[in-house]
């Protein structure tokens, strides 16, 4: 066994370097420790990945993101290995150029940009697209002209013609689907505008949420009158660009041009950070003055966006842990599963708490009682738990199906439940249930719930993710916190309830024949023990050898 | 608003009193004794039933008579063979808990069993049920396990009355080779003949130095009569006791755990006997006894560690210190 003065040296200067960690970044930084008032700054990665042609030289264009009303572009930068790197203008639309003589195996091209949502910002690159004829083959053109005769029948102005349009779609479904063989569903609708004689364009928009990867863009239709102009889905016919939506295409050129080389895909990974609006400010000033550098350094901000996403979470495990070690040992809640509670607090984090626990408590509900007729098949364990896990996968499919049905897209987030885990919850449950009762498994399914939430509300908290996200030396807090508490011998809170009884009794009652508190008397007995063998420690021993072994020097 | 948080106070013990009876909390006992005194290596000892058997018989210490076991299924088909013409026996799985996938035989005709409740069974049930053992329906986690078969306990008259359909046994808890408290644990209608404290099996606290019952508990409340039988828990006396005692303290030279729970039951003719060990001994015993752990462990703890005892002079000491009754 490790001492316990190095126990707790250990503990100490993880604690100590830990703050010292956090102070450092503090001062030398400007990392404030509380966020304060927020500004949001997405930082936005595309990764274009090629595979080169063979022969000759690669050059590829790839459309820069559209200057746009709400947020503020602060930074650019690409990363490439070995491709040359230029800003150009092709037909008046930006464009970052890689160029490369002779590229050979799978490329990767990364352009990375960071944007502040920004209310004041109210600039704009969107050109008023040029109306074109309407010169589609038939019978398409008279399908389409049929669809514009009656939106036009049912609207006073582009805006309702098209949201007309979008909706006749749906209403005449034969049509739809002879027209949307032949067309995707944007450009069919583009098509149908040009017969009203109302420009419009399709555009490309990002989905800005916190650490997203591998997502791609999705299309959207900008319609015009005169110089006004606004955006619609052509799926739900939603009018307006979202808060967290970025246009990131806003001409009718294309978003990715490869000359020599084949296979071109392009994903976007995407990170949230806060900064402080007073931050926010200078940023954009230093944003302003050396355009196309990258200034804003975050504290992990070095790795690559797609790792930083990934480290963002994880950095918040430790939180869901350290809750999880606290209301074990503190105070005894019972949980089912060490770390479940941890990991489902993580799904929630993903699916919202009202969403997540609806979510969580009708899958162990039914995922149980699925469970308990199997276990009157007899089944073995690992066939047993294999139908478990496809049992909760049907579960969270039909769930996610039918509230996406009845147009709850938040349902669709339960994918985002470890089901391994939760099958193993199930499963543990069920046999606690048939050996202590139901009681037991409410006690200890509420406790890991309790828990649940306890670490979601704790890794949900702007103050906490700014403080783990920002400050490393945070872990090593955590960790020597964790560690003493291992090392806590003390009472449980729940134990201090079930104890109180006895406690009392003992108080009142002497048991059998005795005349004062055993407690007491042991005491005693026990420093008249240490009184007769007074060196039992290993250390007296030495001394005792040591002083024996100087006398019978002195006497040589 | 201050007389609430006087009630909400109120359902809570003082810890500095706890502390001052010396009542062991869940923390204390897995650092300060499971943590210190059970080596890790040692826990597959004592939870599997098979290896403390073995054990107890290489170190001369009673327990019941292993008939033979059952490893695989090529077993299963030999089963006869192995329960030779052995009329009683006990079929329980080595890694089981609790009480799971015990299977008691009082009986035999030839091919058909009679089992503990009166049910007849079979061959092809018997087979069944040893299957079920082997591939893991009974164990921790679903764990391969096997089975072992042993001669049946018979047990003592003097217990009769003291528990409802399930069998008596005595948990001594033994520290460094010293018991240091008992308890005995009888089934209720509640606990479904089982003797598990939580299920609301009676729970009586055993004088170390006589073998009296002390107090006797159900659901963490103070009773005084058997709750099915009606019977006087407090006449409670365990015989044989220091065979008991001895039989107790001679776990920890065997198993080398210094932190024990040790389950002994009394046979009729073959006096006490090691049922099982346990690694993790409950918190309960102390209500039973309605007195806490930790004095009479840092009494032990204060002993001088040069000092070597037998079992013998071990139990003469815990009964010198941590009787209850004078005789
Ligand atoms: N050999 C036996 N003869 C009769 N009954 C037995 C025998 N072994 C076990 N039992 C019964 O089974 C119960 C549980 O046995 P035990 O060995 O403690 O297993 P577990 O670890 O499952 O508690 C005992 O309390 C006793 O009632
Ligand atoms: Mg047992």
């Amino acid at each position: 066994m490790v001492s316990r003065g190095l126990f707790y040296i250990v503990t100490a200067i993880l604690f100590v370097t830990g703050l010292l960690f956090m102070i450092y970044q503090h001062v030398t930084f400007e990392v404030p420790f509380l966020p304060g008032d927020q500004r949001e700054v997405w930082s936005v990665e595309a990764k274009v990945e090629f595979d080169p042609t063979g022969n000759g030289a690669a050059t590829v264009d790839f459309s820069l993101p559209a200057v746009q009303p709400g947020f503020t572009q602060l930074s650019q930068s690409t990363a490439s290995v070995g491709f040359g790197t230029s800003y150009v203008m092709k037909q008046n639309n930006s464009y970052v150029e890689w160029t490369k003589r002779n590229p050979l195996g799978l490329q990767t091209l990364y352009y990375r940009a960071e944007f502040l949502r920004d209310d004041s910002a109210t600039a704009s690159s969107m050109t008023i697209p040029e109306l074109k004829q309407n010169t589609e083959p038939e019978p398409f053109a008279t399908a389409m002209r049929e669809i514009a005769d009656a939106a036009m029948q049912r609207s006073s102005n582009p805006f309702s013609f098209t949201v007309q349009t979008i909706d006749e779609l749906k209403r005449q479904p034969e049509i739809a689907s002879l027209l949307l063989s032949q067309y995707r569903r944007e450009e069919l609708i583009v098509h149908i505008l040009e017969l009203a004689k109302i420009p419009a364009r399709i555009v490309s928009v990002l989905d800005l949420e916190d650490a997203r990867r591998n997502r791609a863009l999705s299309s959207r239709i900008a319609v015009f009158d005169g110089q006004h102009y606004e955006i619609f889905d052509p799926q739900s016919g939603v009018s307006g660009v979202r808060d967290n939506q970025l246009i990131w295409k806003n001409h009718d050129g294309s978003l990715l041009d490869v000359q020599g080389g084949q296979n071109a895909h392009v994903s976007f990974s995407i990170l949230r950070n806060s900064v402080a609006a007073a931050q926010a400010g200078s940023l954009k000033v230093q944003a302003a003055l050396a355009a196309g550098e990258d200034i804003v350094s975050l504290s992990i901000a070095s790795l690559p966006l797609e790792e930083q996403s990934l480290f963002k979470n994880i950095l918040l495990l430790p939180i869901g842990v350290i809750i999880v070690v606290f209301l074990r040992i503190i105070i005894g809640v019972k949980t089912s599963g060490t770390f479940m509670p941890v990991l489902i607090a993580m799904a929630f984090l993903e699916t919202s708490l009202l969403v997540g626990l609806i979510g969580f408590v009708s899958i162990v509900a039914i995922g149980l009682v699925v469970r308990s007729w199997l276990s009157h098949l007899n089944l073995l364990l690992v066939a047993r738990i294999s139908a478990v896990i496809i049992t909760v996968i049907a579960i969270i499919g039909a769930i996610s199906l039918f509230t996406y049905k009845i147009g709850l897209t938040e349902g669709i987030k339960v994918t985002f439940f470890p089901m391994i885990i939760l099958s193993w919850t199930i499963e543990r449950m069920s046999i606690l249930w048939e050996e202590e009762g139901y009681k037991e498994v409410l006690k200890q399914g509420g406790g890991s719930l309790f828990v649940a939430v306890c670490a979601y509300l704790a890794m949900s908290s702007a103050a906490i993710q700014h403080l783990t996200f920002n400050f490393l030396g945070l872990q090593l807090i955590i960790l020597s916190l964790v560690l003493i508490m291992g090392n806590y011998t003390g009472f449980r809170l729940f134990e201090l309830k079930r104890f109180r009884p006895l406690s009392d009794k003992i108080k009142n009652q002497l048991n059998g024949d005795e005349k004062e508190l055993e407690a007491d008397r042991l005491k005693a007995e026990r420093q008249n023990i240490k009184k007769l063998f007074p060196d039992t420690r290993p250390r007296d021993y030495f001394r005792r050898d040591k002083e024996e072994y100087k006398s019978r020097q002195d006497k040589d | 608003m201050l007389g609430f948080v006087k009630q909400a106070l109120s359902r809570y013990a003082n810890p500095l009193d706890l502390m001052h009876f010396g009542i062991m909390g869940m923390n204390q006992r897995n650092v300060n004794y499971i943590g210190r005194y059970n080596p890790r290596r040692l826990f597959p000892l004592v939870d599997n039933k098979l290896l403390t058997k073995r054990m107890a018989m290489e170190y001369g210490v009673n327990s019941p008579y292993l008939i033979g076991t059952v490893e695989d299924v090529h077993d299963i088909d030999n089963i006869l063979e192995i329960l030779g013409d052995k009329q009683e026996f006990c079929i329980k799985p080595a890694q089981g808990s609790g009480g799971k996938g015990i299977l008691v035989i009082t009986g035999r005709q030839g091919d058909s069993f009679i089992k503990g409740s009166g049910q007849n069974i079979n061959m092809h049930d018997l087979r069944r049920h040893l299957s079920n053992i082997l591939a893991g329906l009974f164990s921790l986690g679903g764990k391969q396990d096997i089975a072992l078969i042993e001669d049946l306990i018979h047990f003592d008259n003097v217990f009769a009355g003291y528990s409802y359909e399930g069998v008596p046994d005595t948990r001594v808890i033994v520290f460094k080779g010293f018991p240091v408290m008992c308890m005995m644990r009888l089934s209720t209608k509640a606990s479904d003949g089982k003797a598990n404290l939580h299920q609301g099996a009676v729970g009586v606290g055993i004088c170390i130095r006589t073998g009296r019952a002390v107090r006797a508990v159900q659901h963490n409340a103070p009773i005084r009569m058997h709750p099915d039988t009606g019977k006087d828990l407090f006449k409670l006396k365990v015989p044989h006791w220091d065979e008991v005692l001895t039989l107790a303290a001679s776990c920890y030279g065997m198993s080398g755990l210094g932190y024990i729970g040790t389950d002994i039951v009394l046979d009729k003719d073959r006096g006490p006997m090691l049922l099982e060990l346990n690694a993790r001994p409950g918190l309960a015993i102390q209500t039973a006894n309605n007195a806490g752990l930790v004095p009479r462990l840092r009494l032990i703890e204060a002993l001088p560690r040069r000092l070597s005892l037998n079992p013998q002079e071990r139990v003469a000491f815990a009964k010198e210190h941590f009787g209850v009754y004078l005789e």
